[in-house]
């Protein structure tokens, strides 16, 4: 998977990033984590469990519902000279703190010429497949990628989930850490079973800003990040069946995007497609493809495909959110109308 | 708390300093704005919102300041950073958008940084509160030495922002003051048609910190109130909120014609601005001599003026240097 050292201890990404934030904590006593529900609850989805039993309630600090205040006061924390690791429950409740977001914590670098840095980490949940509705289930890579002065990482399994939490947490920069709830290995809610991987035990850091290739082939290149590479993985292996090698690259940054990865791989495959559990309009799966195309149109065989979310608000009834979200049977249908237009000679 | 003759003049010299820095770019602002008038001609382009008028907030309550205490300010905040000692050939450079200024033009006048002094505002109302407030909590975390100031407009009250900092800076009895200039006017909303209570001092309450109210720009009573609020942060005993009745005796920006504020408002801003008043109060009770005061003019201007020109040579950055500082 990445280049650290294998380890039989298996761990789960809610896991893995409470190991990697604690042993920042251990050895910076810059770094304090704060959010809703983050200290004695050990989070909502596990992240910070044991965080407040080891450092105690000044460091890992529970509080209000109140996101505009605490991600602002990070900032603030942050530009001060600590290294805060703050917590928005759900990406969808972004609504009620994008200022925080955006207009300071990205743009103070900028706009002090880089004389103040906000090294900070906020690290928020993504993802649907479990009927929560569109308040509760969004992955809006896009609204974050999209928006200048803050790196953007999400991992799909724990071991990238340790390594991209200890180099946010190092980062002189603002980091969004996104990670996806369907991965996450709460015992309440429904895991990917391929997220839970080998960690080592000692820090290591997962560079930002580098893709990883999961799975090497030589037909056609599937480009995903978090939920998306585990739909890839598994429809590489029914396109395998069919005799289709195909090549999985889990991005893992979406700020800086690894740009030169994607392009090198489908050069080899000449075929892309792109899979997104995010809305597909104006975001990640159209910025892939814009890459490829803007770097070389002449490397495809065929026309690039993507497997995106409908530009729909995310529905709550089981059927229907099923029916919208990308699965592995819509990227061997993508590859599969992909290798349809070429036999057409299209 | 009275201040000392000494402390009386260096916010007497603050106020003149920054009355002169907004004199001086007011007139460089019409530079190339004539006869017609485009925002973004001239050597000072973009929206720009004079403090003149608000001068006691600044000097009253930055005087009990030190370098290594933080401020946070508002889209309008020049005459705040000048009394914080922000440096100000930078600071003028960057209103100018030049090369050498704080962020070698890429904030401008709303966006002014500097690292040196712990000071920085922003264009988005209301929301510079929090940071302050996340400095603070950062001061007590590190047991460092310091407390955080936060202004906002009489306007900004209203904003979410606020209260939600108000309550964490309470809850966590942090070393943060809130101080709302209340210059009357949100743009063209006035504050009795905005704000339901009269003062927002009482707005303390809710939150069970100490609320004041300071009436009729009184530089002196703004010393006093402020210097009890940040001395209370100094000892660890959590944030207060300030109410400073003030004046804006311009328009919300360069440019406004102000016609939904009242012909009689207008006719009386002259009397009510605060500097000359307070000369005269320096003049009867401190003894302020004319040789005193004008060398005091003398120096103020002459510091705005070498910023002034400081600015006026400093090269364009290069275009490209856009590129630059998104990440560190």
């Amino acid at each position: 998977m990445s280049n650290g050292t294998p380890s039989a201890r298996k761990l789960t990404i809610a896991r893995a990033m409470a190991e990697a934030i604690a042993q920042e904590m251990r050895t910076d006593p810059r770094v304090f984590v704060m959010g809703e529900d983050i200290a004695k609850l050990g989070g909502v989805f596990g992240n910070t469990r044991g965080l407040y039993e080891e450092f105690g309630a000044e460091r890992v600090r529970d509080t209000p519902i109140s996101e505009t205040a605490f991600i602002s006061a990070a900032a603030g924390a942050a530009a001060d000279g600590m290294r805060p690791v703050v917590e928005l429950m759900f990406v969808d409740f972004f609504g009620v703190c994008m200022d925080a977001i955006y207009n300071f914590m990205a743009k103070n670098t900028y706009f002090s010429g880089g004389s103040v840095r906000v090294p900070m980490v906020l690290m928020t949940a993504t993802g649907g497949g479990y009927s929560d509705a569109g308040q509760h289930s969004q992955c809006l890579h896009g609204t974050f990628a999209h928006l200048p002065g803050m790196k953007v990482v999400a991992p799909s399994n724990a071991y990238d989930a340790k390594g991209l939490m200890t180099a946010a947490i190092r980062d002189d920069n603002p980091v969004i850490y996104l990670f996806h709830k369907g991965l996450q290995g709460m015992g309440w809610l429904g895991t990917e079973p391929a997220s839970i991987v080998g960690v080592p035990e000692e820090a290591y850091t997962v560079p930002i800003g580098k893709a990883a290739t999961v799975r090497e082939g030589t037909d056609v290149t599937i480009v995903g990040i978090t939920s998306g590479v585990h739909h890839a993985l598994k429809a590489a292996d029914l396109l395998a069946d069919r005799g289709v090698s195909a090549e999985v690259i889990d991005l893992r940054s979406l700020v800086p995007l690894d740009r030169k990865h994607v392009i090198a791989s489908v050069r080899k495959t000449g075929r892309l497609i792109v899979v997104d559990e995010d809305y597909q309009s104006y975001g990640m799966t159209g910025e892939i493809m814009a890459t490829v195309v803007e770097h070389d149109v002449s490397m495809l065989k065929a026309t690039p495909k993507r497997v995106g979310y409908p530009d729909i608000p995310i529905p709550y009834s089981r059927p229907m959110e099923e029916f919208a979200l990308p699965n592995p049977a819509k990227i061997v249908a993508a590859y599969e109308s992909m290798a349809a237009l070429a036999g057409r000679g299209a | 708390m009275l201040p000392t003759r000494e402390q009386k003049l260096w916010m007497y010299e603050r106020m003149v300093a920054s009355r002169y820095f907004e004199d001086t770019i007011e007139a460089i602002y019409l530079e190339g704005k004539t006869p017609v008038f485009n925002m973004a001609s001239g050597p000072i382009p973009g929206e720009m919102h004079l403090s003149k008028g608000q001068e006691p907030c600044a000097a009253g309550v930055c005087i009990h300041l030190k370098p290594t205490d933080v401020v946070t300010s508002t889209h309008r905040a020049h005459h705040v950073a000048i009394a914080k000692g922000v440096d100000l050939d930078k600071m003028a450079a960057e209103i100018f958008g030049k090369g050498d200024g704080l962020s070698g033009g890429r904030g401008g006048h709303m966006h002014l940084f500097d690292p040196a002094v712990n000071f920085s505002c922003s264009g988005i109302i209301g929301q510079s509160v929090g940071p302050a407030v996340g400095a603070a909590l950062s001061r007590k975390l590190q047991s460092k030495d310091g407390v955080a100031v936060a202004y906002l407009g009489e306007g900004a009250a209203n904003q979410g922002a606020f209260h939600e900092a108000l309550n964490l800076a309470a809850i966590w009895k942090l070393p943060v003051i809130f101080v709302i200039e209340d210059n009357s006017w949100a743009i063209s909303v006035p504050k009795s048609a905005s704000t339901p209570v009269e003062h927002n001092d009482v707005r303390a309450i809710g939150y069970g910190i100490p609320g004041h109210y300071v009436a009729n720009n009184d530089v002196l009573q703004v010393f006093k109130v402020a210097g009890q609020a940040i001395e209370r942060a100094r000892n660890g005993e959590g944030p207060s909120l300030i109410e400073i009745e003030t004046l804006r005796l311009s328009g919300h920006f360069m440019g406004d014609a102000q016609q939904y504020r009242p012909k009689e408002e207008l006719e009386m801003l002259a009397a009510r601005d605060p500097i000359p008043a307070y000369r005269g109060y320096l003049t009867t009770v401190d003894a302020l001599t004319p040789q005193e005061d004008a060398e005091i003019v003398t120096r103020a201007r002459k510091r705005v003026d070498d910023a002034i020109a400081f600015a006026r040579r400093s090269p364009y950055p290069e275009p490209a240097a856009a590129l630059d500082k998104v990440f560190v």
